[in-house]
């Protein structure tokens, strides 16, 4: 593809409670195995772009870990790779990305010297298929400045965390708000966007001239009425998981067959390898409409749940509609009920936690594993 | 250049006929084991695992399924700039070319890749064991030894040593005497076909003997270096090892593995087994799904009953079927309302709905009674059963087979049905 891929990975959002408190969102564990940057990844691997960076800054380790070999996605190339950019003290600026458009300048000098005439910019918390290249034959026939990939959501859903778009009959975007207080349009923006990478330098150096650093505000809201950006309308399954209850309805989207098998089809998403066992059902487990992956050892009741790598569920426990994230253990007879449990938790035996459909419980237990 | 203090080669040309069916188009050690694994995992992550960072692999038998596993050698991290896997299958010479004759003859071929990296020690493994061995520790006891050779081996019960190759030592473990399947043993130490060798002495022994007809590490290598007053040595291994040679072993030592705590355990933190992942995806357990005492690999959706079984990735057990005392390798799908008891089912297999089997009472195979002789229904690779069959115990099974193969929709105990596969 002639494009080369940023992905902005720097945010925080406070929606996410205690689950970003030692994580960068993504790098949040999605659908039992992945985590949400490997969609976008495997997308633009599935996609053929070639070259990569990823722009990270808030609790950027997690992220850090994840991305420690760019194998998995096939970005390990003499012709392209992946790159992951922190902010840097550099002679001109000791600052932080103060903003999206910001961390683009800050490593400006990756668009430069880039050679590929487009540059596809996405976000690291969407959860969706896409192939790029179709944005991109779209941006060239609508001779578009900007294409920005968006999506229809249910009438009924809450969009004011979202850009909300208004679109013409032709697909231009005549109206452009960023997470309104209330939305009279429930198209939205996915963080997706397509641009030519000179004319993208271009916008940011203006940009950052006048003191702005939002690429949202800065460039597409500002830039609206000036500039001809174009709204790719998407079909398939798309999530953002940057919201505790966003975060849980995605992962349980993924017990339906329709969305589990729309994703598992190719093009694949990729992860990094654990190399963890098959998961193991002992006597006295009992598992039902469930997400098991890899290294599970089970000897309790599981609905309607998921299980990341590597849990260990004791015996008589009852786990019900609720996520356990990776390396967990739960000692006997605990029962958990509409919960998140936070990775590498050690639950003791006996206990309980009950949250409700409506207020998800956070569970982080951080006993020593070896005395429980 | 640099040079490795110890490099392996693995023997992994062999086809394993007494696995029958599973064996015929790939080699042995290639096949399924324990769900998402196979068995040549086990010698490569052993290797990487003990610092053993270059490892030849020898190949003859079906290789196609060997060279794609392997690869680049990622999967095990023997992705190397310098040293790392090497697949090392006969080649032609300007001498002629030649079959890997024998074991040794195998790695008298490939003198020239040993060379390369003037080791000092060379590790010989076969592929077909299961294992966690620890091979510097081996080559610690080797070096300590001040020996020549040394012969990995274990302590097998008395009662069944006359079935193996033995050993006897003096009291430092320096081998006096061996014993091929002796009628009345006076060791229990079995070999486990797992040596270290001095590579000078290899190498000499290698070359003086590069005309003996095929050539073997049991009848010609071992027995030159003690004509030759050679230090052989015994190490003792007293930790897990299973060879995996017949049906009812390899039947055998997947069942192991879904034991509460298993004998060979799979989840301890350290000494990981790796293996080529392409399916990654978590499992999936329906609505009226019941799982107990299995083991269950990466991207399966189950839907029905598995007990007591070992089930590799992306199997699908539809509705209403049970599965019980079986080996599911990965891409198979069983059909709704069919009912599997004691089977090995190869890769990419459809079982057709509402069939049984393992039904009926035994009866000697009528293909191969030797090889099939476990009470097992074998079935290999690729293929296709109709719906509503009835196949009995110690059965065997390929290809792409339709409802006019199975008169009055049965197949007896004993019998068999050999067809083409699809590609």
């Amino acid at each position: 593809m002639r494009a080369v891929g940023v992905i902005l990975a720097g945010g925080n959002s406070k929606r996410m409670k205690e689950l970003s408190n030692k994580r960068a969102i993504a790098a949040m564990p999605v659908a039992g195995g992945f985590r949400s940057i490997d969609f976008t990844l495997s997308n633009m691997s599935n996609s053929h772009i070639q070259t990569v960076a990823v722009l990270t800054q808030y609790n950027s380790r997690s992220l850090n870990l994840h991305l420690n070999s760019s194998k998995w996605w096939d970005f390990g190339r003499k012709q392209g790779g992946l790159y992951v950019f922190n902010p840097t003290i550099t002679a001109e600026s000791s600052d932080w990305y103060k903003g999206t458009a910001d961390a683009l300048y800050q490593n400006l000098s990756f668009l430069k010297h880039s050679h590929e005439p487009y540059v596809v910019i996405a976000s690291g918390d969407g959860i969706y298929k896409l192939d790029y290249n179709k944005v991109l034959e779209y941006h060239i026939e609508k001779k578009a400045d900007i294409t920005v990939v968006c999506k229809k959501m249910e009438d009924e859903e809450d969009v004011t965390r979202f850009g909300c778009l208004k679109i013409n009959d032709e697909g231009r975007i005549t109206d452009f708000e960023e997470k309104p207080i209330k939305s009279d349009s429930n198209t939205i923006s996915c963080g997706i966007y397509v641009i030519r990478r000179r004319h993208l330098i271009e916008l940011i150096e203006k940009c950052i001239e006048d003191d702005r650093y939002d690429f949202v505000q800065d460039i597409l809201v500002r830039y609206k009425n000036l500039k001809r950006i174009y709204a790719y309308k998407m079909d398939g399954y798309w999530s953002n998981i940057a919201s505790v209850d966003s975060y849980y309805k995605t992962n349980m989207d993924f017990l339906k067959p329709d969305v589990r098998h729309y994703f598992a089809e190719d093009p694949q998403i990729y992860t990094k390898i654990e190399d963890l066992p098959p998961a193991k059902y002992n006597p006295g487990s009992s598992v039902k409409n469930s997400l098991v992956a890899s290294g599970c050892i089970l000897n309790g009741t599981v609905e309607n749940s998921l299980l990341f790598k590597d849990v260990y569920v004791g015996n008589n426990c009852v786990i019900k509609n609720s996520i356990v994230l990776n390396n967990v253990y739960i000692g006997d007879n605990t029962v958990l009920e509409n919960c998140i449990v936070e990775s590498r938790d050690v639950i003791r035996a006996n206990s309980t936690y009950i949250g409700t459909p409506e207020s998800i419980k956070i569970v982080v237990e951080k006993n020593d594993r070896y005395a429980v | 250049m640099i040079k490795k203090e110890m490099i392996a080669m693995l023997l992994a040309g062999g086809q394993g006929s007494r696995l029958g069916v599973l064996t015929k188009s790939v080699a042995k050690p290639a096949v399924a084991f324990g769900g998402k694994y196979s068995i040549i995992d086990f010698p490569l992550s052993n290797c990487i695992n003990s610092g053993v960072d270059t490892v030849g692999v020898l190949t003859q038998y079906q290789p196609l399924r060997l060279n794609s596993h392997i690869g680049i050698g990622m999967p095990w991290d023997l992705d190397r700039n310098y040293g790392g896997v090497a697949v090392l299958p006969p080649h032609e010479t300007s001498a002629g070319s030649d079959w890997y004759s024998g074991t040794a003859n195998a790695i008298y071929q490939n003198l020239e890749y040993m060379e390369a990296y003037n080791p000092d020690y060379v590790l010989i493994l076969s592929g077909d064991h299961i294992y966690k061995m620890d091979y510097e520790v081996m080559l610690d006891y080797h070096k300590a030894s001040n020996a020549d050779l040394t012969i990995a081996t274990m302590p097998v019960p008395w009662e069944e040593a006359s079935r193996f190759g033995l050993v006897i030592t003096d009291e430092t473990g320096r081998i006096k005497e061996f014993e091929e399947k002796p009628a009345e043993p006076h060791s229990n130490l079995a070999s486990m076909g797992i040596y270290i060798f001095n590579w000078k002495i290899l190498k000499e022994a290698l070359i003086k003997l590069k005309d003996e007809p095929n050539c073997d590490f049991g009848k010609h290598v071992i027995p030159y270096i003690r004509e030759h007053e050679g230090r052989i040595f015994a190490y003792e291994f007293n930790e897990y090892w299973k060879d995996v040679g017949t049906l009812g072993s390899y039947w055998q030592a997947n069942m192991e593995l879904v034991d509460i705590i298993p004998e060979f355990n799979l989840y301890e933190e350290y000494w990981k087994i790796y293996t080529k992942c392409e399916n990654i995806k978590p499992q999936y357990l329906g609505p009226d799904s019941e799982v107990s005492r299995s083991i269950i690999s990466e991207g399966c959706e189950i839907y029905g009953k598995v007990e007591n079984s070992v089930i590799g990735a992306g199997v699908v057990i539809k509705e209403g079927a049970v599965v019980k005392d079986s080996i599911i390798m990965a891409d198979t799908e069983i059909g709704e309302g069919t009912v599997v008891e004691k089977a090995i089912i190869a890769e990419k297999s459809v079982i057709g709905k509402n069939c049984v089997l393992g039904a009926f009472e035994y009866a000697e195979s009528k293909l191969d009674k030797k090889v099939y002789q476990f009470d097992l229904v074998t079935i290999a690779e690729k293929t296709v059963i109709p719906d509503n069959v009835t196949i009995g115990k110690n059965t065997a099974i390929k290809g792409v087979t339709c409802a006019e193969d199975y008169p009055d929709g049965l197949l007896e105990s004993g019998g068999y049905i050999m067809k083409e596969v699809e590609a």
